[in-house]
């Protein structure tokens, strides 16, 4: 019999004893014991619905090496899938509590350890969700072992550290943000009050005309073309950003052929790679490292734009680019080999 | 630019008519006149792309389509209806580099196409933190435990049975508008406030659930929300909005959830941002403390100067922004324009919208349509006469509770540059004198 066919007959079983006397008759029924037992999974910051177990940091290394660690890195540092787990606290942020690194308010990434104020919130994510592809499929055993890796990352359990529903009460007076969290704001409650306050000045206001910031004319096309995002008639069209330049204004200087740059630009490169940064796949700079002095890979390089591809760089794939021609694959190789200026 | 701009009567460009031209029209032809106004138009700059017209009118009218000369389709060809082909466009999108697994990712809503405040049901903006499900509403079970007197189970037979009400309510992620707080970091308002939806919601409130429990008043102080998905996502939500305007929402817009909004059942959280609004809701459990979960201990917390980190924070504040023109659009020429957009509070109802087309520094109030309703997207609508020169086009709510929507200034002065969540700025679109608009920041 399936589990859904137990709890069916279970329903039955209950439907037929207990009958409480409650405001809408025949509505819903009590749930059994072994029910609730099945759902309610989670743990609070008091570990009240911390089941009993243990784990080990080694354990849990088997179990990352295997499950984890092909999204999160080996060490948990990989911003390839997911932002980094671990890095960015010291011994002295366990002892006060706050991660030092957020109060400079410039570290480029906050790593979930930085973050995270509750060791309880660990346990509780990784037995409700994780793995990503396969949640819930962590045992108890299993999942102290995997939290107590993830913790070892930071240092925050030594590397000979078992972790079980009691060692994981001294871990929290451990957690390097434990102190790090405010509820001193009034964005819990509907009754709340904000911290900004405007005035709805209507007439000469003092106003900052400056513009500080807009999009660079690399990135109009980022965001894919914009004219295929709007309607074709009506007060307005989107703008045609695949070409190069924009406002009509402009003399005609640089309207004629495509540049290379504008290539990659309309074929949505730029959506993936960045000239300098790797975005989601690596910076064309990087690409040009990799293969100078090796003009002879650029053939197989093309066809790779056009088929797609895996690994060179990681395990995210390019997806094929079919769009383009081979004579464009060509012209887009060469120019990232180049520099991609 | 280069618009196509059927309808329009234009101007034939002197001496555009070459002599034979000129022959053929004394013979009687006259279709020619919009090829050699076509070619006229393309040889010259400042008639790019405008399709011209006979002298005699519009060909549209003059020569019937297709449609007026032939049957149309039957009935129910279309069981379940769909757009008219012609609406290809506004799609909801991702934003490209935004996230790097498409399970765990968003899908923005085309805000700068749609009209009134209800969102299409297969626009709604998408958000899943472990992608998403079609769950078998016959096997879909809701179960409330904790601190209650009975720990019940309902089915949806049991849900859709009980006394269900419809509200409209507006939702919105809480990073919504995120990638805006440190720089302009996309160019269309489908992408800078796309996480943004409003749907007319039916189901159960939550209260009348609770109280079929007999949950403890004394001690139930916070609600945990819980998933049916692989993500299982859980939310904390205090008491006293679970017993205010929470629905257990089974309905969208005259029909079920939609899949990817939760089908068939989610938490309605009114004026909380979306991530509180568990979808595929399996579980509602009572406690006496917040629980802490991954997505209000890891994500869904504000960075403030300092290095603390704001945490439950929940409602969506006062916000507006115009749909059109925005970023990324272009006027079709000078003249008479509706500048049309959204506002919207999760303290209550929307009490005036202001718009200004030079910045900020002098301002008119729009027009709110109705209806106006509490935690509800608002339409606001404002008259603008464009004579082509630069303008910067803003909009500012005021709430009933009388508060004023901040400018992104005054936003970082209280919580930096690096918050991600709750970014209820002003926004700006700058317009060209080319009739381009891009989205820009002032300050």
């Amino acid at each position: 019999m399936s589990n859904w066919g137990k709890v069916a007959a279970g329903a039955a079983l209950i439907a037929v004893m207990a009958v409480p006397v409650l405001g809408y008759d025949g509505i819903g029924r009590p749930a059994t014991p072994a029910e609730i037992n099945a759902w309610n999974i989670d743990v609070r910051p008091d570990f009240q619905g911390l089941p009993k177990g243990t784990g080990s940091v080694a354990q849990g290394q088997a179990i990352w090496d295997n499950k984890c660690a092909s999204c999160h890195g080996t060490f948990g540092e990989s911003n390839e899938v997911f932002t980094p787990l671990a890095g960015g606290t010291t011994k002295d942020d366990q002892r006060t509590g706050h991660v030092a690194a957020l109060a400079g308010n410039n570290v480029p990434q906050r790593t979930t350890l930085m973050k995270l104020s509750t060791v309880s919130t660990l346990w509780d994510y990784i037995h409700r969700a994780m793995p990503w592809n396969a949640p819930k499929s962590l045992s108890v055993n299993d999942t102290y072992a995997v939290t107590a890796y993830v913790l070892n990352l930071n240092d925050v359990v030594p590397d000979n550290f078992v972790l079980d529903q009691d060692s994981i009460r001294a871990v929290q007076a451990k957690m390097p943000n434990r102190n790090g969290m405010t509820q001193a704001h009034g964005l819990w409650l509907t009754s709340g009050k904000g911290d900004t306050h405007n005035v709805a000045c209507m007439k000469g206001c003092p106003a900052v005309l400056t513009i500080s910031s807009q999009l660079p004319d690399y990135a109009r096309n980022a965001s894919g073309n914009l004219m295929e995002q709007n309607r074709s008639f009506g007060p307005v069209r989107g703008v045609n950003t695949a070409v190069a330049t924009a406002a009509p204004a402009p003399a005609p200087v640089v309207a004629t052929v495509p540049s290379a740059k504008a290539l990659a630009e309309s074929s949505n490169c730029l959506a993936c790679h960045g000239v300098d940064t790797k975005i989601v796949g690596p910076a064309f700079r990087d690409v040009a490292k990799r293969y100078a002095g090796k003009p002879e890979m650029a053939a197989s390089l093309a066809a790779k734009v056009r088929a797609g591809g895996q690994g060179a760089w990681g395990s995210i794939p390019m997806p094929p680019q079919d769009q383009v021609t081979p004579e464009q694959a060509k012209t887009l190789v060469d120019w990232v080999l180049a520099g991609a200026q | 630019m280069n618009f196509d701009q059927r309808g329009k009567l234009v101007r034939a460009p002197e001496h555009f008519l070459n002599h034979e031209d000129i022959a053929a029209v004394q013979a009687g032809r006259r279709d020619f006149l919009r090829g050699a106004m076509l070619a006229a138009a393309g040889a010259s700059a400042a008639m790019a792309g405008t399709r011209a017209l006979a002298e005699d009118g519009d060909p549209e009218i003059l020569n019937l389509p297709p449609w007026s000369k032939t049957l149309g389709k039957p009935v129910a060809s279309n069981p379940y209806g769909q757009p008219s082909k012609y609406e290809t466009n506004l799609l909801r999108r991702e934003s490209p580099g935004l996230t790097r697994v498409s399970a765990a990712s968003v899908a923005f809503a085309p805000l700068q196409g749609l009209f009134g405040i209800i969102t299409p049901s297969g626009l709604h903006f998408e958000r899943h933190h472990q992608g998403w499900q079609d769950v078998d509403p016959k096997r879909h079970r809701f179960m409330i435990n904790g601190l209650v007197k009975t720990p019940k189970v309902y089915t949806m037979d049991d849900l859709m049975r009980l006394p269900s009400v419809s509200r409209i309510h507006f939702i919105e992620c809480g990073a919504n508008t995120g990638m805006e707080w440190g720089n302009v970091a996309v160019p269309t308002v489908q992408y800078t406030h796309g996480m943004l939806s409003c749907s007319e919601f039916t189901g159960v409130p939550l209260r009348l659930l609770l109280e079929d429990c007999g949950y403890d008043k004394l001690h139930g102080k916070y609600v945990l929300a819980e998933g049916a998905d692989g993500s299982s996502m859980t939310r904390t939500i205090s008491m006293e909005r679970a017993l205010d305007d929470v629905l257990v929402a089974y309905g969208q817009n005259g029909e079920m959830l939609r899949p990817e909004n939760g089908y068939p059942l989610r938490l309605v959280v009114p004026g909380v941002q979306g991530v509180s609004w568990v979808k595929w809701l399996r579980r509602i459990k009572v406690g006496d403390m917040p629980f802490a979960t991954k997505d209000e201990s890891v994500h869904y917390i504000d960075l403030i100067p300092g290095g603390q980190h704001r945490q439950y924070t929940s409602v969506q504040e006062a916000k507006s922004v115009i749909t059109s023109p925005s970023g990324g659009q272009a006027l079709v020429g000078k003249g008479f324009y509706n500048i049309t957009g959204l506002a919207w509070s999760g303290r209550g109802k929307v009490r005036r919208v202001d718009v200004s087309t030079d910045g900020g520094r002098n301002w008119r109030t729009a027009r709110l349509e109705t209806p106006v309703l509490t935690k509800a997207l608002t339409r606001f609508n404002l008259d603008w006469v464009w004579d082509g020169s630069p303008a910067l086009l803003q909009s500012r709510v005021i709430d009933e509770t009388g508060f004023v929507q901040p400018t992104i200034v005054q936003l970082r002065a209280m919580r930096g540059k690096k918050s991600i969540y709750h970014n209820n700025a002003i926004q700006t679109w700058a317009v060209a004198a080319s009739g381009e608009v891009s989205n820009v920041q002032l300050g």
